[in-house]
C-alpha cells in the first residue's frame, strides 16, 4: 500500500516552508464577514449559492407549470417562460453548481484535507467571494431592469440574443454577460488559490498520490476551469460590444421587420465554438468534484480503501485533458465538416473509457465492504445509478447520425438533467449530509434527511425518464406551449401533467431538505469526534467544528494514504492518515493522534 | 514563505533531469521545490490569462475569414509620414521597441532586487513604469489619430470590413489596460522597495502580510508576460 513502515517513519521529510503566520481577526467584522478564513468563506460562498440555488429551484417549478398545463397560467407570458428557462439553467450551472463544488467545498476542504492552515493567500480567496456576490447581485438586478432578464436560452447563442424579438435584449443580455464576466474574475482569483494550495501548500508526508479523491477532483475541476473561463470570457466581451456598441463579432447580416441591421460580416458560429470550449469542460467542472467526493463517500461508508486508487486518479485527469478536445459535439446540427464530426464523436466516446473505469472502481470499492446505509452513502449509491443512466444516454448524443433527430429534443434536457444536474446534485446532498457535523458539530436529522432522500432519488427518475420518452416522440426543447402540433400524439399532454406533479413534490422535499439544515444546525443531535470513523485529516483537528488555523500548533503529519480500512494490527478498522506506523514515534507532538482515533493493538 | 534551510537535506537527494521531476511531483508538501506560493500562482494566473489572449487572437483570425469584406491594409493605416514620405507602421515599431526594452529594464530590476539593492532595483522598475507609461501613451495617441482623423469606430471604417476597428480596439485596448494595471503595480512594488518594506519586514496594507524580494519577480513576470504577448498581436495583427 501507499503508506509506509515503521523504519521509513523515520524519513519523512521536514518542513519545507516556515508555518505562514496568519491573519487574526480582531472584530465580528473582519471575523465572520470580511473573512479570511477558507472555511468561513466557504460558508458564505454555500449559503449564497444555495440562495441563488433557491430561485432557480422556483423557476423550474414556474417552467414545469406551463409545460405540465398550458394556457392555464395568466401570469407565464411565452416571454416570461423563456427568462425562466434562460434564468434557470445558467444559475443552476455556474452559480450553483460551480460556485458550491468549488468555492463552497473546495474552500472549506482543500486547506482541511490537505494539512494546511489556510489557502495560500487568504486575502484574494476573500475578494473572490465578494465578487462572486457581487456577479450574483448583477444577475438578480436584471429582473429590475426595463425588459426583464435575457431570455436568449442559457446558450446565448447569437444572434438571436441581442435582437429585439429576443425578451430582455435591451437590458438583460448586458446584465447577464457582465455578470458572467464578474463570476470568472472572482473565480480566477479563488481558482489560483485552490490550485496553489494543493500543489505547493501540502502538510508534510502529503504526497499527490496521498491526497484524498475529494482534493484530486476539485484540483483537477479547479485547473480545467482556470483554461476553460476564459473562452466564455472573451465571448462574453465580445457579445457586450455587438450588444453595446453595435459592432459585428458574432453579427452576420441580418434582416429584422423588414429592414437590413447595421450589422455584417460576424461569425454566430464563432460565439458557439468559444461558448462550448467553456461549455463542455464546464460539464467536467461539475462532475469532477462530484466524482472526487463520492469516492470518498464510498470508501467511508463500505469502510473499503477505494478500488484503483492510481485508476481513479489517472482517471480524473485523463476526463479533464480530454474535455478539452470534444466541444464541437454540442454543434453537430450547426453546420460543421462532416470530418470534424467525425473527430469529436470518436474523442467524445473515448471519455466513456476513464468514466466507465470509474463506475466500475466504484463498484468494485463496494464489493466485499462493510457497507453502512448512513445518508452521505444512500446518496453516493443513487449517484452510481443516475450518472451510468446519465452517461449512457450520453453515448447516444455523442454520436452523430443519433444525434441530428434528438437534437433539440426533450431528450437532450432528461439527458443531460441526470448526467450534470441530478447526479452531482445527489454528491452534494450526501457531501453536506457528510460533512454537516464536520461544520457545524451536530448531526443532520435523520428522519427528515430519509424523507429527502427517497422522495429526490425516487422522484429523480419519475421526472426525467418520461422525458426521455418525450424526446423520442419528437417534443422540441424550450417550446412554450404545443399548440396544434400534428406529430405529437395527445397522451403527452398528460405525461407532461404527471411530470409536472411529479416535480412539485420533489421540490418540496428540498424545501424539506433546507429545513432540516437550519434545524439540525441548532437542534440536532450533538456529533461525537470523527462520527464516520473517516481516516482523512479534516476530522482529526483538535477542534471540530475546526478552528482558525485548522491544526492547533503543529501541523499533522501524514504517514499514508487516505483509505487504511480494516488495515491488520489495528484495534479499529480504520486508520487516520496522520497516525504513524505501529513502532514508530510520532513527530507531531501534542495533537497528532486525535481523540478517538485507533490506537496501535498491545 | 521564505526558504527555510533545513530544505537542503530534503533537496540534495533529489536526482536530476527528468528523474528529478518525477521525484518532485511524488514528493510531499510542495510539487515545485523551492517555488514559492507567490510565483507559483502568478504562473499559473499567466497560463489562464494566455488563454484569454489566444481566444482574443483566434476570434480576430475567424472574424477576418468570415467577414465578405475585404480586410484593411495595415501597413498603410498605421504609417506616419515624416516629410511627406510615407513609413509603415514606423509607430508600432517604436512602440514594440520601447516595449521590448522595459522588459530588459525590467530583468535587472529583479536581479538587483535579490541583490538587496534596493535604490538601483527601485530605479529600474521606476523606468520600467516610465517605458509602459509612453507605450500607452502612444497607443492614445495611435487612436486618437484612428478615430479623430481617419473616421474608424468599432462598429465601421472608411477602410474596408467593419471587424477591422472592432478587433483593433478590443485586442489593443485589453492589451492597453492590462500594460496600464502593469504600471500601477510597478509603482507600488518600487515605491515598497524603495522605502525598503522587504528589509524591514513592513506588512501589506491590505494583506496584512510581510513579503520579500520575490515580489519584484513575480511583477516582472507579469511584465514579459505582457510583453510577450504584444509580440503575437504585433505578429498576427499589425504585420498579416
Amino acid at each position: 500500500m501507499t503508506s509506509i513502515t515503521p523504519a521509513q517513519a523515520e524519513l519523512i521529510s521536514p518542513a519545507e516552508v516556515e508555518d505562514v503566520e496568519l491573519y487574526h481577526p480582531k472584530t465580528w467584522v473582519t471575523k465572520y464577514v470580511f473573512s479570511q478564513d477558507a472555511k468561513v468563506i466557504a460558508i458564505q460562498y454555500s449559503c449564497t449559492a444555495i440562495g441563488i440555488g433557491l430561485v432557480a429551484l422556483v423557476l423550474s417549478w414556474l417552467i414545469r407549470l406551463q409545460l405540465g398545463f398550458p394556457d392555464s397560467f395568466d401570469f407565464i407570458s411565452p416571454s416570461d417562460y423563456y427568462q425562466f428557462i434562460t434564468m434557470h439553467g445558467m444559475i443552476m450551472v455556474i452559480y450553483l453548481l460551480t460556485a458550491l463544488f468549488l468555492g463552497g467545498f473546495g474552500n472549506y476542504l482543500i486547506p482541511l484535507m490537505v494539512g494546511a492552515r489556510d489557502m495560500v493567500f487568504p486575502y484574494v480567496n476573500m475578494l473572490s467571494y465578494w465578487i462572486y456576490l457581487l456577479a450574483v447581485l448583477v444577475l438578480v438586478a436584471s429582473w429590475f431592469v426595463p425588459g426583464g432578464p435575457t431570455g436568449a436560452g442559457w446558450t446565448l447563442y447569437p444572434p438571436q440574443a441581442i435582437l429585439s424579438g429576443t425578451p430582455g435584449s435591451d437590458a438583460g443580455i448586458i446584465l447577464m454577460l457582465v455578470s458572467l464576466a464578474l463570476f470568472i474574475i472572482g473565480f480566477t482569483m479563488g481558482g489560483l488559490n485552490y490550485v496553489t494550495t494543493v500543489l505547493q501548500a501540502r502538510t508534510r508526508g502529503m504526497t499527490l498520490m496521498r491526497m484524498p479523491l475529494t482534493i484530486w477532483g476539485i484540483f483537477t475541476a479547479t485547473v480545467l476551469a482556470l483554461l476553460a473561463f476564459p473562452a466564455l470570457f472573451v465571448a462574453a466581451v465580445m457579445m457586450t460590444l455587438d450588444s453595446m456598441l453595435g459592432t459585428s463579432f458574432f453579427m452576420p447580416s441580418i434582416v429584422e421587420m423588414n429592414e437590413y441591421l447595421e450589422y455584417g460580416g460576424g461569425s454566430p458560429i464563432l460565439f458557439q465554438h468559444l461558448f462550448w470550449f467553456f461549455g463542455h469542460p464546464e460539464v467536467y467542472i461539475v462532475a469532477l468534484p462530484a466524482f472526487g467526493i463520492v469516492s470518498d463517500l464510498l470508501s467511508v461508508h463500505s469502510r473499503r480503501h477505494i478500488f484503483g486508487y492510481r485508476m481513479m486518479v489517472w482517471a480524473i485527469v485523463g476526463i479533464g485533458a480530454l474535455s478539452f478536445v470534444v466541444w464541437a459535439h454540442h454543434m453537430y446540427v450547426s453546420g460543421m465538416n462532416p470530418w470534424f464530426g467525425f473527430f469529436f464523436a470518436t474523442t467524445t466516446l473515448i471519455i466513456a473509457v476513464p468514466t466507465a473505469i470509474k463506475v466500475y472502481n466504484w463498484t468494485l470499492t463496494l464489493w466485499h465492504g462493510n457497507i453502512r446505509l448512513t445518508l452521505p452513502m444512500l446518496f453516493a449509491l443513487a449517484f452510481i445509478v443516475t450518472f451510468l443512466n446519465g452517461g449512457i444516454t450520453g453515448l447516444f448524443l455523442g454520436n452523430v447520425v443519433v444525434d441530428v433527430p434528438l437534437s433539440d429534443t426533450m431528450f437532450v434536457v432528461a439527458h443531460f438533467h441526470m448526467v450534470m444536474g441530478v447526479a452531482p446534485i445527489l454528491v452534494i446532498f450526501g457531501a453536506i449530509y457528510h460533512w454537516f457535523p464536520l461544520i457545524t458539530g451536530r448531526m443532520m436529522n435523520q428522519a427528515m434527511g430519509q424523507f429527502h432522500f427517497w422522495v429526490t432519488f425516487i422522484g429523480a427518475y419519475v421526472i426525467f425518464l418520461p422525458i426521455h420518452y418525450l424526446g423520442f416522440l419528437g417534443v422540441p426543447r424550450r417550446y412554450f406551449e404545443m399548440g396544434d402540433t400534428s406529430f405529437i400524439p395527445e397522451s403527452v399532454a398528460s405525461l407532461n401533467a404527471f411530470v409536472t406533479v411529479a416535480a412539485l413534490i420533489v421540490g418540496f422535499a428540498q424545501l424539506v431538505f433546507m429545513y432540516n439544515l437550519f434545524w439540525s444546525a441548532s437542534k440536532g443531535k450533538v456529533a461525537e469526534r470523527n462520527p464516520w470513523q473517516a481516516t482523512t485529516l479534516e476530522w482529526q483537528t483538535p477542534e471540530m467544528p475546526p478552528a482558525h488555523g485548522n491544526f492547533g500548533e503543529t501541523l499533522p503529519v501524514v504517514y499514508r494514504w487516505a483509505y487504511e480500512y480494516g488495515a491488520p494490527g489495528y484495534d479499529e478498522d480504520f486508520v487516520p492518515q496522520n497516525q504513524p506506523p505501529i513502532g514508530a514515534s510520532a513527530e507531531t507532538g501534542g495533537d497528532g493522534v486525535p481523540d478517538g482515533a485507533a490506537q496501535p493493538a498491545k | 514563505m521564505s526558504q527555510s534551510a533545513l530544505t537542503e537535506t530534503a533537496n540534495t537527494l533529489a536526482p536530476d533531469g527528468l528523474q528529478g521531476v518525477v521525484a518532485d511531483w511524488s514528493s510531499d508538501q510542495r510539487a515545485f521545490k523551492r517555488v514559492p506560493w507567490g510565483k507559483a500562482m502568478i504562473w499559473i494566473f499567466l497560463l489562464s490569462d494566455t488563454f484569454i489572449f489566444t481566444c482574443f487572437l483566434l476570434s480576430y483570425m475567424m472574424v477576418r475569414m468570415s467577414t465578405t469584406v475585404p480586410w484593411p491594409n495595415t501597413s498603410e493605416i498605421f504609417a506616419l509620414s515624416f516629410g511627406g514620405e510615407p513609413i509603415p507602421l514606423i509607430l508600432i515599431a517604436i512602440m514594440t521597441f520601447i516595449l521590448i526594452s522595459s522588459s530588459g529594464t525590467m530583468a535587472m530590476a529583479v536581479m538587483f532586487g535579490y541583490r538587496q539593492d534596493r535604490v538601483k532595483s527601485a530605479i529600474l522598475m521606476l523606468v520600467t513604469a516610465a517605458f509602459g507609461a509612453t507605450f500607452v501613451g502612444m497607443q492614445v495617441f495611435e487612436w486618437t489619430k484612428l478615430i479623430v482623423e481617419e473616421g474608424v469606430r468599432p462598429w465601421g471604417n472608411p477602410f474596408g470590413a467593419s471587424q477591422f476597428g472592432s478587433v483593433f480596439f478590443m485586442i489593443t485596448g485589453f492589451h492597453g489596460f492590462h500594460v496600464s494595471v502593469g504600471v500601477v503595480f510597478l509603482i507600488i512594488t518600487a515605491r515598497k522597495v524603495w522605502r525598503g518594506d522587504f528589509d524591514t519586514n513592513r506588512r501589506g496594507y491590505f494583506t496584512s502580510r510581510k513579503g520579500d524580494y520575490g515580489a519584484v519577480e513575480i511583477m516582472g513576470l507579469y511584465w514579459h508576460f505582457v510583453d510577450l504577448v504584444w509580440v503575437f498581436i504585433f505578429a498576427v495583427f499589425y504585420l498579416w
